[in-house]
């Protein structure tokens, strides 16, 4: 059986909710990493 | 708790397949605080008045209960459904870190090892292999950058527990101003119990976004037979049960072991290593605690693309040919870094992050080779009996390059030279990883599933 999808309804609100709630707390991690990543180069 | 059924979540028609990988992540990221544990390891070590190893343990034993329970119940993750596995693991993971709590208040050390070690460490191993199989079902076509951007969120979860943490810390202790501040256990535990609730309603969220696809479900304009078209990969199936029959589970399951032996070589020693490289001949090294800091935050940095990078190239290269990039071009690598890696700062840093990016595409590539390999049937529980080679590692990686820098002298006074023998026997590690690497092959078709549709024409061809 293939039930193959061909539109797919983009749940858009939904999408940039999800990702925001992992994509803010990680992009936070990297930022504060690279803060601290300076000395190595300054 | 019918809700939470494999039933309950297969996904109805025009679900968009991107809103899994964020439920993954947010899992994965949750659990990669297990990397973080260097925050309040001085604090606990001054609370219940312990040595350094006493409270390593606790780390110790969450890793090997992470490969155990990962082994164990794989299968079982595979039966129920990922929104079950992730609610255990959520479970799981706060009830440790709430019983790890209690251990600090009350100064029970062991409370902490059952807690966070135990409890929590199942949590990890339910949690880590929670989403694989199912993002393998939703990305048939790009099992690789799916996998990746799930298991990318075990190595970024210390960079974001780092940094919360110590302003958590910071908050509930009065006297963190003080210069020479060590947190106190009472601030530990207050943080043990605010991270319980976060990483459970995290979790949570992500437990409650997952969904399965529904039987026989495709991404629109994928072509199964075009996957086919490599060598390894398969359309067939193996079970848990027989794929640990298989060599070619355990010619992986050797790379794998050899991969991260390696890597945790490096991770382990990161911040000492450096400034022993450049410590000059009067005993005083070029690189001071505070840049050898920035280079540990850099080598996470690494781990935590190299598994999202590596992984997703992985499916344009094939997934044989891109660990043998990790293993053949890792040990060069590791050579150069062992033979001449002293000579500069740049050369020492570039080396140790392109080295480190490939630990951690082994492992966001494993699920991603075992599922060529093996099939989607039982992917996760396979993973999981593969997880084995991890904690394997966790014990040999530590236990080499200890065991030849006790022989060459006592900390403070190493030099690059004294790092060689552990560096090269990492060099032969990956040179033996990459000739089991190269030794993958198809699995026997005595190992694979009965296919329906192939019973039903040989029970056609037998009528007729």
């Amino acid at each position: 059986m293939s039930t193959a999808q061909t539109s797919v309804n983009p749940s858009t609100g939904k999408l940039v909710i999800a990702w925001a709630l992992v994509g803010v707390p990680l992009g936070y991690g990297v930022y504060e990493t690279l803060t601290r990543v300076a000395a190595l180069f300054g | 708790m019918g809700w939470l059924d494999r039933e309950r979540t297969i996904a109805p028609p025009g679900f968009n397949r991107w809103l899994v990988p964020p439920a993954a992540l947010a899992v994965h990221l949750c659990i990669g605080q297990a990397y973080a544990t260097s925050v309040y390891k001085t604090a606990l070590v001054k609370h219940f008045g312990a040595s350094l190893t006493e409270i390593g343990v606790i780390f110790s034993i969450a890793i090997v209960m992470l490969g155990l329970s990962a082994a164990i119940m794989g299968t079982w993750v595979d039966k129920n459904g990922p929104r079950k596995a992730m609610f255990t693991s959520a479970v799981f993971w706060a009830s440790g870190f709430l019983i790890g709590s209690l251990g600090i208040f009350s100064s029970q050390l062991w409370l902490v090892y059952l807690g966070y070690g135990f409890i929590g460490g199942i949590g990890l191993g339910i949690g880590y292999i929670s989403p694989v199989s199912t993002l393998i079902k939703w990305f048939p076509d790009r099992p690789g950058l799916a996998t990746g951007m799930a298991i990318m969120g075990f190595g970024g979860g210390a960079l974001i527990a780092s940094p919360v943490s110590t302003a958590l810390l910071k908050m509930y202790d009065p006297n963190s101003g003080a210069k020479g501040w060590i947190a106190s256990g009472d601030s530990v535990g207050k943080l043990f119990l605010t991270l319980a609730v976060l990483y459970l309603a995290y979790m949570m969220f992500g437990a409650f976004t997952i969904k399965v696809p529904a039987d026989g479900w495709k991404p629109a304009g994928f072509d199964p037979s075009k996957v086919k078209a490599a060598t390894l990969v398969t359309t067939d199936n193996v079970s848990a049960k027989n794929a640990v029959k298989t060599r070619q589970f355990w010619l992986v399951w050797v790379a794998l072991f050899c991969n991260v032996t390696a890597g945790i070589g490096i991770l382990e020693q990161a911040a000492p290593m450096i400034q022993d490289f450049f410590r000059q001949s009067d005993g005083v090294s070029l690189v001071s605690a505070a840049v050898a800091a920035g280079f540990v935050g850099l080598l996470s940095i690494g781990n935590m693309s190299g598994r999202f990078a590596w992984s997703a190239t992985s499916d344009v290269t094939g997934r044989k040919r891109i660990y043998m990039m990790y293993l053949g071009v890792g040990a060069v690598l590791y050579a150069v870094l062992a033979l001449a890696g002293s000579t500069s700062t740049f050369l020492y840093v570039a080396l140790a992050f392109i080295i480190i990016s490939f630990y951690g595409g082994g492992f966001s590539t494993a699920p991603a080779y075992l599922r060529d390999l093996f099939g989607t049937f039982q992917v996760g529980a396979i993973h999981g009996r593969l997880l084995t080679a991890w904690s394997a590692a966790g014990i040999a990686g530590p236990l080499i390059v200890n065991a030849f820098l006790d022989a060459q002298g006592k900390p403070g006074q190493l030099t690059a030279a004294s790092y060689q023998p552990a560096l090269l026997t990492m060099v032969g590690l990956l040179v033996i990883g990459f000739v089991a690497n190269l030794l993958v092959n198809p699995v026997d078709a005595r190992f694979h599933e009965p296919r329906p549709d192939r019973v039903r024409s040989e029970e056609s061809a037998l009528e007729a």
